[in-house]
C-alpha cells in the first residue's frame, strides 16, 4: 500500500486546530470546570520514606469553607484496595501506613475555594516514625533498605505473574536476554572495553499540569482528564470500583503536553476516590511543582562491554542496566524488558547478553518519558562505541558502518530487521556534516570537535487500536478514535487518513476528543504508536465506509464510475438527508512473544524507528563552558504521513533531549528534592538553541505502515546525548559519562586530565 | 482568602468590564473565573513560562504575578482581543502557516510577546527576536518554527 500517489496523505496540511490554539479558545482539560466541584489539594510527605503514625486533620477541618479532609483510610473504606498501576498494583491512591517518596500524597482537603483547599492542606499534622532510604539504582540491589514488602504485580501481564508474592527486594523485574555465545566472544577477543555511564532524574513539565475532574454519581463515573491513555484509565478505574468498563467515562481534550507524562493513571484515581467520598464533582489540578513529585524519567546506571576482533568487529557484547523506578512501578518495568531488548545497539553483534533490572527506591515514581529509556541506553551505547573506535584509531562513523545492523539481519532480540535504514540514516547525518571535509578544530582555549550517535527503538507490542469512521448525510465525516492529541498532530493524521481512503475533503473531517463512550478501544497514545497502530484503524475503518457507500451506490442504481455527490446517494436511499454510513476497524499487528529464558522472538516489533544526531560543538577550555555550534538530526519515519508536523516532531525531541543532556538535573539534598519549579530546573529556552540546527528524514518506506509511515515523535531524542559527548571528546580529549553535561562536568574533566583535579563538592 | 473583596473596573479587549475579586486573586484567575477567557493560563506559576501573558497598558506581562486588583482602570488585552473579528492578526496567521506550535500551551503568549515585539520593531533580525521572546518557554520547543513565525508576522504586517 506503500508509494503512490496520494492527494491528501503526504501533503503538509497546517493542524486542524490551529486556529482554536492561536486564538486562545483550543479546550484543554485544565480549563473545564464543573457545577458544584470541589477543589483538591495535596498534602504531601516531606521526607522519603517513613511509617505513618498519625494524621491530625482537625485543625484543617475546622477552617471555614473546608469541606472534607481525607487520607488514605477514607479511601480504604470506599475502595477497600486502593492500590493502582499497570505493571504492578503497588500505589496507593493516598499513602497508607508508610510514605516510600518526599511529595507522596498523603491527605487532600476539599474546598469550593481552591485557595482555602490549599491553605487548609498545609494545617494538616503528620506524624512519621522516619525510615532510612535508598535513592541510588546500584545502591537499591543490595540496600537493606526495602521498599515493597512483597512485590504485587498486575494480572494483566502473563509474564510478571511469577513475581507475586516475592519479598524483601528491590528488583522489581530482571529480564534477561541470550543471543549467541557472549562469554566465548570476549574469550576470543582481541581488544576489550568495559565502560559505565549514568543518566539523572528528569522530568517531562508539560505546560499543562496534570488534571483530572471526576464526577462520580450512583453507578457512573465520569472523568474529565489530561491523560494520553484515555481506555487505560478507564480499565484501572473500573477495576478499582468493581464495576463494568461501561460504567466509568473518561473524556479528554487537547493535552498541553503529554510525553509520557500522561499515560497510565496518574490523578485520575485520587479525583475519583474524592468524589466518591464527597458526592460531589472534584477536581484535583496539580501545579508545576506537583509534576515533580508525581512521574520522572528513569535515572540508570549501564555497565557495557564489548568485544572486538582484530579487524575492528564487534563480536560481542554485554550489558547489565540498572533502571531507577522510584518509589512505585509505574511502567518501569516494561521500559525494562522492551527498551532492554535493544541495549546492545544499532550493530549487527553475533554474541549479545543482557541484564536489565527494575528498581524500586525512594525517589518520586520514573515512567514512560519520550523515548521510554531509548535515550538512556543510546546515551551509553553510542558513548561507548565511540570510545572504542578512538581507541582503535578508526574513524568514527567507519567504525559504525563496518558494525551496523542492515535489513535482513537479525537483531540480538531473534527479528530480522525489515524496513530499518540505519545506515541510511547515518550516512544522512555524516553527509549534512560534511564529514569527509577537514574539520577546524578551533584554537587556543576554544577547542572544537564533532561526534554522531544513532539509536533505536523497538515499538511497543503487541498493542491494539480501534477506530470508527461515520459519512453524514451532508458528505461529512466523523473520526471517532480514543488517540489522543497532545502536539503531535495526530487529528490532522488521522484526519488526513480518512479523507484520503474516503476522498472527502480534510476540510469536511472531524476528528473527536476521545471519549471512552463514543471513541472505541485504543492501547494509549505513547511509544509513537499512534501513526502505526490508529494510522492503521482509521485506514481500514475509513475503508469499510467506502465499501459500504459503494455498496448503497450499487443499491440504488448509482454504480462506481457514476460520480454522484454524497449527499445524493444518502438522499436516494434514505428520501431525505439522513442516514449515516458507519465503518469500524480493529488493529493489531503480527507478534511474536519472546521466549521466557532467553528473550529471543521471531517477531518483536511491528517497526523499528531510527534516529541519528550529529554535533559540533565548542569548549572553553578555561571554563568548561560548552557551545553547540550545530546539531543535525537526520530519521528514519517511513513516508511521513504529514511532513511539516513530522519535521517539528523531530526537532522538538531534539530540543528536548538537548535540555535533558545539558540542564535539566531533578537534585536530591538530605532526602529533598531541591529543585522542583522552573526557576531551578532549567528546561531549554531560546538561548539555548543550537546555532545551527537541521532536521531531516530520510527517503523511506515502512512496508507494513499505513500509506508507508511509522511512528515519529520519539526517534529526534536518540542520538542527541551521545553525540554531544562524542563532540566533546573530540574536542578536548575528556569524556563526560555522566549527564546532564553541565560546563563543570566537563571543567573537572579537563583538570583530572591535566592532572590538576579539582575537589569534590 | 475568601476574606477581603474589592470591586475593580478595567478595559478587556476593548469593552469596559468591572468584577468582584478577592484581593489575593491574581489577574490569571480573575481572566479566568470571572471572564471565561483561558487564553491566559498558568503554568509555572511562577514568572518563568510566560504562558498566563496578557497585555496590561499595552506592556506584555506575566498574569499569574499580577494581583488583580492592580488592573483597577487599565487597558487589558488578551490573546481572544487580538483578532478582528474572523480575521487573524497577522501573528496568529504567521504560527499557523509556519507550524510554530504543538500542543498550543504557551502559543498565546508568544504571539502576544511577537505583537509587542513587531508594534515596537518591525524588523527585528534573529538576535532581537530571540532576545525578545527569551522569557517565554515552550516545552514543546518549537522555537525554530517560533523564529520563522515572528519573520513571517514582520513581513504580513509590511504588506497588510
Ligand atoms: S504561569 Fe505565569 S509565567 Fe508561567
Ligand atoms: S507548543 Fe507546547 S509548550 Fe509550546
Amino acid at each position: 500500500m506503500a508509494g503512490g500517489s496520494t492527494t491528501t496523505v503526504g501533503h503538509s496540511y497546517p493542524r486542524m486546530e490551529g486556529r482554536a490554539k492561536v486564538t486562545g479558545r483550543a479546550e484543554y482539560i485544565y480549563n473545564m470546570r464543573l457545577p458544584s466541584m470541589l477543589h483538591a489539594k495535596v498534602h504531601r510527605s516531606p521526607i522519603s520514606h517513613g511509617r505513618i503514625l498519625s494524621i491530625d486533620t482537625s485543625e484543617a477541618s475546622a477552617m471555614p469553607g473546608v469541606h472534607h479532609v481525607i487520607t488514605g483510610e477514607d479511601v480504604k473504606k470506599v475502595l477497600p484496595e486502593p492500590y493502582y498501576g499497570p505493571a504492578f498494583h503497588d500505589q496507593p491512591i493516598l499513602a497508607l501506613d508508610k510514605v516510600r517518596h518526599f511529595g507522596e500524597p498523603v491527605a487532600v482537603v476539599l474546598a469550593t475555594d481552591p485557595h482555602i483547599a490549599e491553605t487548609a492542606a498545609q494545617r494538616i499534622v503528620v506524624d512519621y516514625e522516619e525510615l532510612p532510604a535508598v535513592f541510588d539504582e546500584v545502591e537499591a540491589l543490595t540496600s537493606d533498605v526495602i521498599v515493597h514488602e512483597e512485590l504485587k504485580p498486575a494480572g494483566t501481564f502473563a509474564d510478571l505473574k511469577h513475581l507475586a508474592g516475592k519479598r524483601d527486594t528491590n528488583i522489581a523485574l530482571d529480564y534477561h536476554l541470550q543471543h549467541g555465545d557472549a562469554d566465548k566472544a570476549f574469550a576470543d577477543a582481541e581488544h576489550v572495553f568495559e565502560h559505565t555511564f549514568r543518566t539523572q532524574q528528569t522530568m517531562h513539565t508539560p505546560f499543562e499540569p496534570m488534571v483530572a475532574l471526576a464526577d462520580v454519581r450512583n453507578d457512573h463515573a465520569t472523568v474529565y482528564s489530561s491523560t494520553q491513555g484515555p481506555s487505560f484509565v478507564r480499565f484501572e478505574l473500573a477495576r478499582l470500583l468493581g464495576w463494568p468498563e461501561s460504567n466509568v467515562r473518561i473524556k479528554t481534550a487537547h493535552l498541553g503536553g503529554g510525553f509520557g507524562a500522561k499515560v497510565y493513571v496518574k490523578v485520575e484515581a485520587l479525583a475519583m476516590a474524592l468524589s466518591l467520598i464527597a458526592h460531589r464533582p472534584v477536581r484535583v489540578a496539580l501545579t508545576m511543582e506537583e509534576q515533580f513529585y508525581t512521574i520522572t524519567k528513569h535515572p540508570s546506571t549501564f555497565r557495557i562491554q564489548s568485544a572486538v576482533d582484530k579487524d575492528g568487529k564487534v563480536i560481542g557484547r554485554k550489558c547489565e542496566v540498572w533502571w531507577n523506578g522510584g518509589a512505585y512501578a509505574d511502567i518501569g518495568p516494561r521500559v525494562t524488558q522492551k527498551s532492554g531488548f535493544t541495549a546492545a545497539g544499532p550493530y549487527d553483534i553475533d554474541n549479545v547478553a543482557i541484564d536489565s533490572y527494575a528498581l524500586y527506591t525512594n525517589r518520586p515514581p520514573a515512567g514512560a518519558l519520550r523515548g521510554f529509556g531509548i535515550p538512556q541506553l543510546v546515551w551509553a551505547y553510542e558513548s561507548h562505541t565511540d570510545i572504542i573506535a578512538r581507541e582503535l584509531g578508526i574513524d568514527p562513523i567507519a567504525f559504525r558502518k563496518q558494525n551496523i545492523l542492515r535489513n535482513g539481519r537479525p537483531q540480538a532480540v531473534g527479528t530480522i530487521v525489515k524496513d530499518g535504514e540505519f545506515e541510511a540514516v547515518l550516512d544522512g547525518v555524516a553527509e549534512r556534516m560534511n564529514w569527509n571535509r577537514p574539520f577546524d578544530k578551533g584554537s587556543g582555549t576554544k577547542l572544537r570537535g564533532r561526534g554522531v550517535g544513532l539509536g533505536f527503538k523497538a515499538s511497543i507490542s503487541p498493542t491494539t487500536s480501534s477506530a470508527i469512521v461515520s459519512v453524514n448525510a451532508d458528505g461529512s465525516c466523523i473520526v471517532y478514535c480514543s488517540t489522543v492529541d497532545m502536539g503531535q498532530g495526530s487529528d490532522t493524521a488521522m484526519a488526513q487518513i480518512a479523507s484520503e481512503v474516503l476522498d472527502i475533503p480534510i476540510e469536511k473531517i472531524r476528528v473527536v476528543n476521545p471519549d471512552t463512550d463514543v471513541t472505541p478501544y485504543d492501547m494509549s497514545t505513547l511509544g509513537s504508536r499512534s501513526t502505526f497502530h490508529m494510522g492503521h484503524a482509521v485506514r481500514l475503518a475509513a475503508g469499510d465506509a467506502r465499501d459500504k457507500l459503494h455498496a448503497m451506490a450499487e443499491e440504488v442504481g448509482m454504480p462506481e464510475g457514476s460520480n454522484a455527490p454524497l449527499p445524493e446517494l444518502f438522499i436516494r436511499k434514505f428520501g431525505m438527508r439522513a442516514g449515516a454510513i458507519v465503518g469500524s476497524a480493529n488493529y493489531i499487528p503480527e507478534f511474536s512473544p519472546p521466549n521466557y529464558d532467553t528473550g529471543q522472538s521471531t517477531n518483536a516489533t511491528p517497526f523499528w524507528m531510527i534516529g541519528a544526531t550529529g554535533a559540533e560543538v565548542e569548549v572553553d577550555t578555561e571554563t568548561g563552558q560548552l557551545t553547540i555550534l550545530r546539531l543535525v538530526n537526520v530519521c528514519d519515519i517511513g513516508t511521513p504521513i504529514n511532513p511539516i508536523v513530522v519535521e517539528t516532531q523531530i526537532s522538538g525531541a531534539a530540543v528536548m533531549q538537548l535540555g535533558f543532556t545539558l540542564t535539566e538535573n531533578m537534585v536530591i539534598e538530605n532526602g529533598q528534592l531541591t529543585n522542583p519549579s522552573l526557576a531551578d530546573y532549567k528546561i531549554p529556552g531560546f538561548f539555548d538553541m543550537p546555532d545551527t540546527m537541521e532536521n531531516g528524514y530520510i527517503d523511506a518506506v515502512q512496508e507494513n505502515g499505513p500509506f508507508g509511515a511509522k511512528g515519529a515523535g520519539e526517534s529526534g531524542t536518540f542520538g542527541v546525548s551521545p553525540a554531544i559527548a562524542n563532540a566533546i571528546d573530540d574536542a578536548v580529549g575528556v569524556r563526560i559519562s555522566e549527564m546532564p553535561i553541565t560546563a563543570e562536568a566537563v571543567f573537572r574533566a579537563l583538570r583530572e586530565k591535566q592532572g590538576k583535579p579539582l575537589e569534590e563538592n | 482568602m475568601g476574606g477581603q473583596k474589592k470591586t475593580i473596573g478595567f478595559t478587556l479587549n476593548g469593552r469596559r468590564v468591572a468584577a468582584d475579586i478577592g484581593v489575593h486573586q491574581n489577574l490569571t484567575e480573575v481572566l479566568q473565573e470571572e471572564f471565561g477567557l483561558f487564553g491566559a493560563r498558568e503554568s509555572c506559576g511562577q514568572g518563568l513560562c510566560g504562558c498566563c501573558t496578557v497585555l496590561v497598558n499595552g506592556i506584555a506581562v506575566t498574569s499569574c504575578l499580577s494581583l488583580a486588583a492592580f488592573a483597577d482602570g487599565a487597558d487589558i488585552t488578551t490573546i481572544e482581543g487580538i483578532a478582528d473579528g474572523e480575521t487573524l492578526s497577522a501573528e496568529q496567521d504567521a504560527f499557523i502557516e509556519t507550524g510554530a506550535l504543538q500542543c498550543g500551551y504557551c502559543t498565546p503568549g508568544f504571539i502576544l510577546m511577537t505583537k509587542q515585539l513587531l508594534d515596537e520593531n518591525p524588523d527585528p533580525d534573529d538576535d532581537a527576536i530571540m532576545h525578545y521572546l527569551s522569557g517565554n518557554l515552550c516545552r514543546c520547543g518549537a522555537y525554530p518554527e517560533i523564529l520563522k513565525a515572528v519573520k513571517l508576522a514582520a513581513q504580513k504586517r509590511k504588506a497588510g
